[in-house]
């Protein structure tokens, strides 16, 4: 199926709100020019955060088979990028910009098994899918992870729709997911399709390879905004264009230089493709990697960072707790391309 | 979705084509582990065979810059490499390298479509693949039956596949258009009965104690060496949504019982046909004309093409003008005849597949 990546904006209306668990809320909207939403699709639409306007991708939950009704959740996360407060106060009858739906997550039919994993808001880009390989009485299961039952939407629809294929795995019920033998499951007609917090993803992705599973059977969606430590405020230099910006922990790297007027170099603003990559030339701290354009090596490396999703932090092993006394914000001097 | 009246055909002169279907991309033996490009139902498709063998088609066009796909090479067990920076792409359309990068883009795939071989061809499904059930590839078993012996060609016609649609299910034409090899008078006197079934139609014209004309002369000759006299000649047309039509044709000797169901004292042939739109007015056409007489005779199955590729072609040039002069006259309307009768279930078929697909007032 044709991953289409044309972006066509429209307005559409906000139908209703419902919480459907700890900090997720579901949207209902309704486009002006619908089109049919495949599984693993997703939309882009325009938030506003204190004036500006910003663009942000999620995941289609399900839609009606002409498109006219689109239904997106969004996790409350004070601590990512912004744009969540602003889609929890979305109320009926509010008008948005968004896209036709997008795909870069396309689902192939025809693999022997498939494995659907979904780690917290994750789901979201995974129920679609499952709904469509138990039509296709495919062989499949959902593994669905997270911190505590509250936090998981969804649980019940997807108890009653996959019954014995829906596996959940629960942190504080002591049941969380061994990435090692989930994997262990996995053979070379199986397909693994993921969506999750950057931890699990990578994870996932190392002992992937450690198993020599084919690597292209591996299938994620990551909308860059997750990353190994909580972020923190800090501090870029830009030698360069005599710049110094700060980072606040609500923006991206890139959105911040770009406010600071420097003219950046971006394609996907997801950590994908690799085009706003910026040189590091000093650094105290430490940087957490978001994206998933470099490999292990050029992570530990450190010499380059992709600062439309990766942020700086200041302690060196990442947790606040090792950061000595009194250390300043981390302090990140880059040359861009 | 708009609900319109299900029991109106329209005659929209440039019909649309159903994608939740399977139509055939290929012979069996054009695909090969040299990549090949063919415009499918108005998309640019790369086909080639992975090393084991199995059939792929993949979207003609790079991820990266929209490089055709079909001018690269095959590489490894199933991959296709792109022939302009190098990405290469496995069967499934996902990229698996990518140049001058340690890691791949997830996003970088290129559509891949579901593929079928069967009855010597490669059948391919261009819309919802969720919905790609083999059971749907039209029936053409006498294609690779022991009990059938024959071959055929591709025509390239330049009309919209609908037209062939109507050429093939209304074989008056033959008195005007193939007067010198198929044609006779009693063709368009003839009665014919039209049923439909489902996604099939059918029309069945018996022709009875006639002279045969010089194709099906031949024929008897070559089953009943100096074969003379008056023949009973059959025409049972079957047509199978979207677009494949097999015709069930024969003569046999008069008054031995053909009508009745003993073809023994006759020759007997299936002209397969099945219609593969290419753009909103170009088609591929394949056909090939099979025989349950004489199997052995490499002879008679060269004739038999050769023969039926000269009477194709006046189909073609036919066929050429008429979307010309479609094309050339957008007032005009078409009207329709009795003798339509089968052509017009194809249509109402085609187009509640349309409908299905909410694109019967978008498409074409
Ligand atoms: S813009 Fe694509 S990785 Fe940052
Ligand atoms: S166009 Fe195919 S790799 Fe660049
Ligand atoms: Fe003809």
């Amino acid at each position: 199926m044709a991953a289409t990546n044309i972006e066509v904006w429209q307005d559409a209306t906000v139908v209703r709100t419902v919480v459907v668990a700890k900090d997720i809320v579901r949207i209902e909207l309704e486009p002006e020019l619908p089109a049919r939403a495949e599984p693993g699709s997703h939309i882009d639409l325009l938030v506003t955060m204190a004036g500006q306007q910003a663009k942000r991708s999620y995941s289609v939950v399900e839609s009606s088979q002409d498109g006219s009704r689109l239904v997106i959740s969004v996790l409350r996360a004070p601590l990512s990028r912004g744009g969540s407060i602003f889609m929890h106060g979305l109320e009926a009858g509010r008008r948005l910009r968004i896209t036709q739906p997008l795909q870069n997550f396309p689902l192939r039919v025809g693999a022997g098994k498939y494995i659907l994993l979904a780690g917290g808001v994750g789901i979201t880009a995974i129920l679609n899918m499952a709904a469509v390989l138990k039509r296709l009485k495919a062989d499949y299961v959902v593994v669905y992870a997270g911190r505590s039952r509250s936090a998981m939407a969804y649980l019940e629809l997807l108890q009653r729709e996959h019954g014995q294929r829906l596996e959940v795995h629960v942190d504080d019920e002591g049941t969380s997911l061994k990435v090692p033998e989930l994997l262990a499951r996995a053979d070379e007609h199986t397909e693994l399709y993921m969506c999750g917090p950057i931890r699990l993803m990578d994870a996932v992705r190392r002992e992937w390879i450690e198993r020599e599973l084919e690597f292209s059977s591996l299938r994620y969606e990551t909308f860059g905004n997750s990353g190994w430590y909580d972020p923190e405020e800090f501090i870029v230099r830009v030698p360069k264009l005599d710049l110094e910006v700060t980072v606040p922990p609500g923006r991206s790297m890139l959105e911040a230089l770009e406010d600071a007027g420097a003219e950046m170099m971006f394609d996907c603003r997801k950590g994908e493709c690799g085009l706003c990559e910026v040189r590091i030339t000093e650094l105290s701290g430490r940087i957490d990697h978001r994206d998933v354009f470099y490999s292990e090596r050029q992570k530990r490396q450190s010499t380059k960072m992709n600062c439309c999703v990766s942020r700086a932090v200041t302690s060196p092993t990442g947790a606040r707790a090792d950061a000595r006394a009194g250390a300043g914000p981390a302090v990140v001097v880059i040359e861009p391309n | 979705m708009t609900t319109t009246a299900s029991s109106s055909t329209t005659t929209a002169k440039i019909l649309g084509h159903p994608l939740n279907a399977w139509y055939v991309a290929a012979w069996d033996h054009e695909v090969t582990r040299t990549p090949m490009s063919r415009r499918i139902a108005n998309r640019p498709v790369a086909l080639y065979r992975t090393e084991e063998g199995k059939a792929v088609a993949l979207a003609d066009s790079c991820w990266h810059r929209l490089a055709p796909l079909s001018l690269g090479k095959t590489v490894g067990k199933d991959g296709i490499q792109c022939p302009y920076h190098g990405i290469v792409y496995n069967s499934a359309g996902r990229c698996v390298s990518m140049p001058a990068q340690e890691t791949i883009n997830p996003s970088a795939t290129v559509p891949s479509f579901p593929v079928i071989e069967r009855y010597r061809f490669i059948w391919i499904w261009m819309g919802d693949p969720t919905q790609a059930d083999p059971a749907l590839v039209p029936d053409m078993g006498q294609m690779d039956s022991d009990e059938w012996a024959g071959d055929g060609q591709t025509i390239h016609a330049e009309c919209n596949y609908q037209l062939i649609l109507d050429n093939l299910m209304d074989l008056t034409h033959e008195e005007f258009v193939h007067s010198s090899s198929i044609g006779q008078e009693e063709l368009s006197e003839s009665e014919f009965i039209t049923t439909r079934e489902g996604n099939r139609v059918t029309v069945t014209r018996w022709m009875l104690d006639i002279d045969a004309p010089p194709f099906w002369r031949k024929n008897m000759r070559d089953k009943f060496p100096g074969f003379e006299g008056k023949v009973d000649r059959w025409q049972i047309i079957h047509f199978e949504a979207p677009s494949t039509i097999r015709i069930d044709v024969g003569v046999a000797k008069a008054g031995t019982g053909a009508p009745e169901g003993d073809r023994s004292q006759g020759v007997n042939g299936y002209v397969m046909n099945t219609i593969t739109p290419e753009t909103d007015r170009s088609s591929h056409y394949f056909w090939a004309f099979m025989r349950n007489y004489r199997l052995e005779s490499q002879l008679i199955t060269t004739q038999l093409r050769d023969g039926v590729h000269g009477v194709f072609g006046e189909d073609e040039r036919m066929l050429k003008a008429q979307q010309e002069a479609i094309d050339a006259n957008p007032d005009y309307e078409f009207y329709n005849l009795n003798i339509d009768s089968g052509g017009m279930w194809v249509r109402r078929i085609l187009e509640s597949m349309l409908e299905a697909e909410d694109r019967l007032h978008t498409s074409a």
